[in-house]
């Protein structure tokens, strides 16, 4: 594919900025750890040996290339636009957040870096994380907001197995904004051994930049399968933003065909009039956190706020700086989904698809139910299915009343 | 630039051959009228400049001290127009001790750089000292903040080499700040010769004062570093003090304004001592 003149896919700038977004925003300590990370990076995508060992791994290791799914049933059940599903759950650790930790990890390795951190939401990245540094056999940490080990025990004891040291944040609320404050920390102090492996598109340049080019294979995929299965690309992209790598990921091999519309889905919570949910662009405004600049839930003091999400990993008061340029360029669009929506979706595509889905995507499935409806037949919509749900069983039961 | 207070007052310390105490407390911790009163003391204890931490919610550099330091005084209501009255309110009383405002960028950002540096010099601010602004930002914030006369203070670190350094100090005004351990506020102690060696350093590319902090905790700290760093900072056991000197609800007690004094007029004890032997 050829990059046009105009094209939406050519940001960063050399200063990290996408428009107003972005940018390096951290302690002097850390600067010249994210200069020479930058270089690196650099160096690796002009050798040919990594974009080759990732294209391996991704292979043999991930399972890739995943499937493009047509949803048949729920098709037919919602009596609109052909569904397909990006089927990223069914990647090796059960989500698209492996396609990152593999580069990264290689990127890691080529810099001389013996020791990893990561921060973790739902559990999803550290697991990923735990399962490259086992892979690789390097030691690693990973910060996990005390709300969310409570919550996602499961994955815990993957990483614990997995070989992974696991930090339980206390500060805040506990949830993934803290346990990126301590993984900062961490990284402050341990600068000459370690690389902070951060999971989401977000984080000061070039960390957004690498995130999204490594989760790019999911749009690149998505091409290419929908070209073979349907003969055009598709109408509507549709996936979940919490910070935006899986939506990042489907999104940018697409952003300059101007016929297909996009779609990212925020975590309404309980309601977007208090703060209680993390719809950082839809009811967020422009601040600075954890490196960049991006949109952020906070007051009138700059004062970040919590945010809450049923979806671990969509707990995060900010999204990553490229999405904040798209939704100031009107390219995507973003809508929230309630707590309560995301889990009757989680429900019906169990149940009419025999897919148990992870809670962040059925956020992006809770929009498709909606929006498939309103559309002909012969409109096609793709949503990545970014996760799989083994780790939200036990919550979901809870939350259903389920004596487990 | 024009000389400002804190030029003056490193050129005093250095004239007195001695070098100068810097200390942080965080504005509105426990409350505001508490701090307000330790803010007042602090130059008659002891203390040449005076850092105020701006409370920001997401506190990435601090250490556990400074982060509870943080949650009290934005759990009492703190806010940046209450920090900005602290400052008119001991301007009132003292025209002569430095302020600088040390936090992070967020809150400013969300109020306009250049209408807060604007208010900031109003208030009888010195100087910004803003954590997570690098100088490849410089337009940002520290443009703007020279213009309207405050200095801006730079943090140079181990990781600081000599290839990046100029660009550290480009900017940088009143003095430079040298963070003498890679890592948070009030983690471990420096080793106060590789200190040495790092303030020569950067004494070698700057005119301006060296001020060492992070990890200083004793006089003894302050008169090690002080043998040749310019200035001293100490934070973290000061608010630690405050906390504590708190009741078992988190409150003031009529301890809390003597626990910061009196560690500061033994810190300035060490600084005292600094260039005796």
């Amino acid at each position: 594919m050829t990059t046009l003149a105009n094209s939406m896919r050519s940001g960063p700038d050399d200063r990290g900025h996408f428009g107003i977004f972005g940018g390096r925003y951290v302690a002097e300590t850390l600067m010249p750890l994210i200069l020479d990370l930058e270089q690196a990076y650099k160096d690796a995508k002009a050798d040919p040996a990594f974009a080759a060992e990732i294209t391996s791994l991704n292979k043999h290791y991930t399972g890739r290339p995943s499937p493009l799914y047509f949803a048949e049933r729920l098709t037919e059940h919602l009596g609109g636009a052909k569904i397909y599903f990006k089927r990223d759950e069914l990647n090796h650790t059960g989500s698209h957040k492996i396609n990152n930790c593999l580069g990264q990890i290689l990127l890691a390795m080529r810099m001389g870096k013996t020791r990893i951190i990561a921060e973790t939401g739902a559990g999803q990245h550290g697991v990923a994380t735990a399962t490259v540094c086992a892979r690789f056999g390097l030691p690693c940490v990973v910060y996990m907001g005390a709300t969310d080990v409570e919550r996602q025990k499961p994955n815990v004891f993957r990483m614990k197995l997995l070989g992974a040291e696991i930090a339980p944040v206390t500060a805040g609320a506990g949830t993934l904004k803290d346990a990126m404050n301590e993984a900062l920390r961490d990284w402050v102090t341990n600068v000459d051994d370690t690389y902070y492996l951060i999971g989401t598109a977000a984080g000061p340049h070039p960390y957004p930049e690498i995130v999204r080019d490594l989760q790019s294979v999911i749009g690149q995929e998505t091409r290419e399968q929908m070209m073979e299965a349907e003969g055009r690309l598709p109408d509507v992209l549709v996936a979940a933003v919490g910070g935006g790598s899986n939506a990042i990921g489907l999104f940018h091999p697409f952003l300059d065909d101007e016929g297909v519309q996009i779609i990212g889905v925020e975590a309404g919570g309980h309601g977007l009039e208090g703060q209680e949910h993390c719809a950082s662009i839809t009811a967020g405004k422009p601040g600075v956190l954890h490196g960049n600049r991006t949109y952020l839930l906070q007051d009138d003091d700059g004062q970040i706020f919590e945010g809450h999400s049923i979806s671990a990993g969509l707990d995060y008061p900010g999204i990553g700086p490229e999405h904040s340029w798209l939704k100031d360029t009107g390219r995507v669009d973003y809508v929230p989904i309630m707590d309560t929506e995301a889990l009757e979706a989680f429900q019906l595509l169990t149940r009419i698809e025999g897919i148990i889905p992870a809670l962040e995507p059925a956020h992006a499935l809770a929009h498709v139910v909606k929006l498939a409806p309103t559309l002909d037949k012969d409109k096609i919509i793709v949503m990545n299915l970014c996760g799989r749900g083994d780790k939200d069983v036990f919550a979901v039961g809870e939350m259903l009343g389920f004596d487990l | 630039m024009t000389e400002t207070r804190i030029d003056r007052r490193f050129k005093a310390c250095a004239e007195q051959g001695r070098p100068a105490l810097v200390t942080f407390i965080t504005a509105g911790d426990p409350d505001l009228e508490t701090s307000a009163k330790i803010l007042q003391a602090m130059p008659a204890a002891g203390a040449d400049l005076i850092e105020l931490g701006m409370p920001f919610s997401d506190p990435m550099a601090e250490g556990v001290p400074i982060q509870l330091a943080t949650q009290r005084a934005l759990a009492a209501g703190q806010t940046m127009d209450k920090t900005l009255n602290m400052v008119r309110e001991f301007r009132k009383h003292d025209d002569d001790t430095p302020i600088i405002l040390m936090g992070y960028y967020n809150p400013i950002y969300v109020r306009d750089p250049l209408v807060f540096v604007k208010e900031a010099k109003e208030a009888g601010v010195d100087g910004l000292i803003i954590v997570d602004i690098p100088p490849e930002a410089d337009d940002e914030l520290c443009i703007p903040a020279m213009e309207a006369g405050l200095n801006f203070i730079r943090l140079a670190t181990p990781t600081t080499d000599d290839k990046r350094l100029p660009a550290v100090l480009a900017n940088t005004s009143g003095f430079v700040y040298y963070v003498s351990v890679t890592g948070i506020t009030g983690s471990a102690n420096m080793n106060a010769t590789n200190v040495a060696a790092s303030v020569n350093r950067i004494k070698g590319h700057t005119d301006l004062p060296v001020a060492v902090g992070f990890g200083i905790k004793t006089a003894d700290d302050a008169e090690n570093v002080g043998k040749n760093a310019d200035g001293v900072v100490v934070g973290s056991v000061l608010v630690s003090a405050i906390k504590d000197s708190l009741d078992a609800n988190g409150a003031a007690t009529e301890k809390t304004v003597s626990a910061v004094t009196d560690l500061i007029t033994s810190l300035a004890e060490g600084t005292a001592r600094a260039r005796k032997s």
